[in-house]
């Protein structure tokens, strides 16, 4: 294993979805295996190396005391830092909780609500730590997961687009569902899932997250004309990335 | 010149089914034939087999930021204007791998692409045409040619569609593109319906067009069959959906940078780019270097746009930070420095930047609005976005 580069893969608060994109690699699981040592990575083997790691991939929202310490450890004993996914680049959609009281959730879901100790917010990794490079998505997407290997091996920056979902539709030839009435998030959405949604003929959900200056108050006029309530904008922004700034602020700008 | 072949600026009348001997005679001879099919409730463009796959009967509407297609009261094959796809896909296509190079050991290979494919369009519009040689001029002059292109550009087979049908949004007599084809086509038709009529006036543009013509069975072309594909274009002619005004436009704006109209378009523009790939002339690209963990690598060319924050990043950041200078540089290279740069404009009135803009911002109208009230808030410049 000399030589290798060392390979830690983190889960915070999260689904455990972004970390099976790595996993769901298949054909290029040996090939990655051979590339890096794979030192600790709890979802996919029991034998947990210790530190330093040279990358560690890190998955989930910080929602506790704990995982607030825990990730600070875990920057400590990483050369390089990346988030995978929404949840660890903007609180995921467990963040609906910074907009609500999370002591009243807590109480309707568990039965003896005084076993849990959680905070008030789910918040980025980026909030705590410095992140080194972050990777949109719910989940990720495994081409761009195996993108950021190679290059971090290779030593050269990972090509991934920052540009609009529209610009991935474009390229697939899909045709613009917004144009044809349907309400669509991906003007100002990040591209990375190759337009999965409007492929299917169905409006961006915003799974990657905003683009890097995304006009959503122009988007959401634009979606009241086409018929939607103040109510459908306000949980179209609200969803896997609820708390990242941009569709938080616009989420607000309309009611229930 | 093919022996039996029939000379350039003959006309000539063809049958309906005349469309899928032409397709055929096309394919037998080695051209993959891509025309207009309904997909996703859309006119697009993919491989046509035979007539079948014609859009017969359907054509569509079209305004800012809207797209519907409907039912024709008539059988027509042709009967729409220019949808969401141009021929840009084909012979510049939105991803292409340049090269691929693998390592064994110390040893580097370097794998070339093939490109060999021999395109036939069918159903090309005018202001298509005069978007293929914007590219043209673009891709093949000056001491760098795109080799690739101009490879598919040379194997390629252009059956031209004089319009019947003007868009809501189509403005190519403003830009002088339309809606007949004049020149640069191997054939140009015109469908003409009447009653019981349905037939094609064909046009020989080319020779490798005259030889094809020369398969199918077809009738000299009557003065009457003349005048009745002139008319077709006539009134398509008169019923454009928008008129850009063209008188002075590139001092216009190469005058105005500071206008505030720039101001109020970045307001509603989202810089989703759509505009720029949906553009038959538009040819931004990046290139992409990706290396893989088993030892190769390749080049990669996507179409890349004004409208994105990495496109003008040079050392030390980003020139264009905002929608406005995005939004400024686009319509000011489409509308005027091109004329600098490529001696035409690189507009061509098809209208796809105003249809297929999520929030319908319409190209003809911001210009109009800043030549309404320019001067009125000029503190000069050059007019470099
Ligand atoms: S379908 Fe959505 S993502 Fe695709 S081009 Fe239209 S607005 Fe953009
Ligand atoms: S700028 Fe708009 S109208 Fe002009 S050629 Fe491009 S897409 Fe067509
Ligand atoms: S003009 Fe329309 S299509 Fe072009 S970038 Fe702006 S919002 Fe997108």
């Amino acid at each position: 294993m000399a030589g290798k580069k060392r390979l830690a893969v983190w889960k915070f608060a999260s689904c455990d979805g972004c970390q099976l994109s790595l996993l769901d690699c298949e054909d290029e699981l040996l090939a990655v295996a051979e590339a890096v040592e794979i030192a600790y990575f709890p979802e996919a083997s029991s034998r947990m190396a210790k530190g330093p790691y040279d990358l560690s991939l890190v998955e989930g929202s910080i929602t506790t005391e704990h995982d607030a310490l825990r990730i600070r450890k875990v920057r400590r004993q990483s050369k390089f830092l990346v988030t995978i996914g929404a949840c660890a680049t903007a609180g995921g959609i467990q963040s609906l909780r910074n907009f609500a009281d999370v002591a009243e959730f807590v109480a309707a879901v568990y039965a003896s609500p005084h076993y849990i100790k959680t905070l008030a917010t789910s918040t980025p990794i980026s909030d705590h730590v410095k992140v080194d490079f972050e990777l949109r998505g719910c989940p990720i997407n495994k081409t761009q997961l195996l993108e950021l290997l190679s290059a971090f091996l290779a030593g050269r920056k990972p090509v991934i687009s920052a540009d609009s979902v529209c610009t991935e539709c474009k390229q697939r030839g899909n045709i613009c569902v917004m144009v044809q009435g349907i309400p669509c998030l991906g003007p100002v959405t990040h591209a990375g899932c190759g337009a999965l949604c409007p492929a299917c003929r169905r409006g961006c959900y915003g799974c990657f997250g905003p683009t890097e200056n995304p006009n959503t108050a122009a988007l959401a006029a634009e979606w009241q004309k086409l018929g939607a309530a103040p109510r459908d904008i306000r949980r179209a922004f609200r969803t896997f990335n609820a708390a990242a700034p941009a569709f938080r602020t616009e989420s607000e700008a309309h009611g229930e | 010149m093919a022996q039996d072949g029939l000379s350039v600026g003959v006309k000539a009348v063809i049958g309906r089914e005349e469309i899928g001997a032409l397709i055929a005679a096309l394919s037998a001879r080695g051209w993959r034939v891509l025309g207009p099919r309904v997909r996703d409730g859309a006119i697009i463009y993919d491989d046509v087999a035979g007539l079948d796959d014609l859009p017969a009967g359907w054509t569509d509407t079209q305004e800012a930021g809207r797209y519907r297609i409907e039912r024709r009261t008539d059988a027509a094959l042709f009967g729409y204007a220019v949808g969401p796809h141009s021929w840009k896909r084909f012979l510049h296509p939105p991803v292409e791998r340049l090269w691929q190079a693998r390592r064994e050991g110390d040893k580097v290979t370097i794998i070339a692409e093939k490109n060999d494919e021999k395109f036939a369009f069918l159903g090309v519009r005018a202001c298509e045409l005069a978007a293929i040689m914007v590219q043209d001029r673009v891709f093949m002059e000056g001491p760098y040619p795109d080799t690739a292109y101009r490879k598919r550009r040379e194997n390629t087979f252009l059956i031209a569609v004089n319009c019947g049908e003007a868009g809501g949004t189509c403005f190519c007599v403003s830009m002088k593109t339309g809606p007949k084809a004049q020149a640069g086509f191997d054939l140009a038709l015109t469908e003409l319906i009447e009653g019981e009529r349905h037939e094609f006036l064909v046009e020989v543009g080319s020779e490798a067009g005259g030889a094809v013509l020369a398969d199918l069975p077809r009738r000299p072309a009557a003065p009457e069959d003349i005048a009745a594909a002139e008319a077709v274009t006539a009134r398509t002619a008169n019923a454009m959906g928008r008129t850009l005004e063209t008188e002075g436009l590139k001092e216009l704006l190469q005058g105005n940078p500071e206008h505030p109209r720039w101001d109020d378009v970045a307001q509603r523009c989202l810089a989703c780019a759509n505009c720029t790939m949906v553009c038959p002339t538009c040819f931004c690209t990046t290139i992409a270097d990706v290396s893989a963990l088993d030892g190769t690598a390749e080049r990669v060319r996507k179409w890349d746009s004004c409208f994105s924050l990495d496109f003008s990043y040079i050392h030390g950041g980003s020139v264009r930070k905002e929608t406005k200078s995005r939004y400024r540089q686009w319509m000011t290279h489409k509308l005027a420095h091109w004329i600098d740069q490529f001696g035409t404009s690189g507009c061509v009135g098809c209208g796809r930047c105003i249809t297929w803009c999520p929030v319908g911002i319409d190209i003809t109208e911001e210009a109009a609005s800043i030549r309404a009230d320019s001067g009125k808030c000029q503190e000069g410049g050059n007019g470099r976005a």
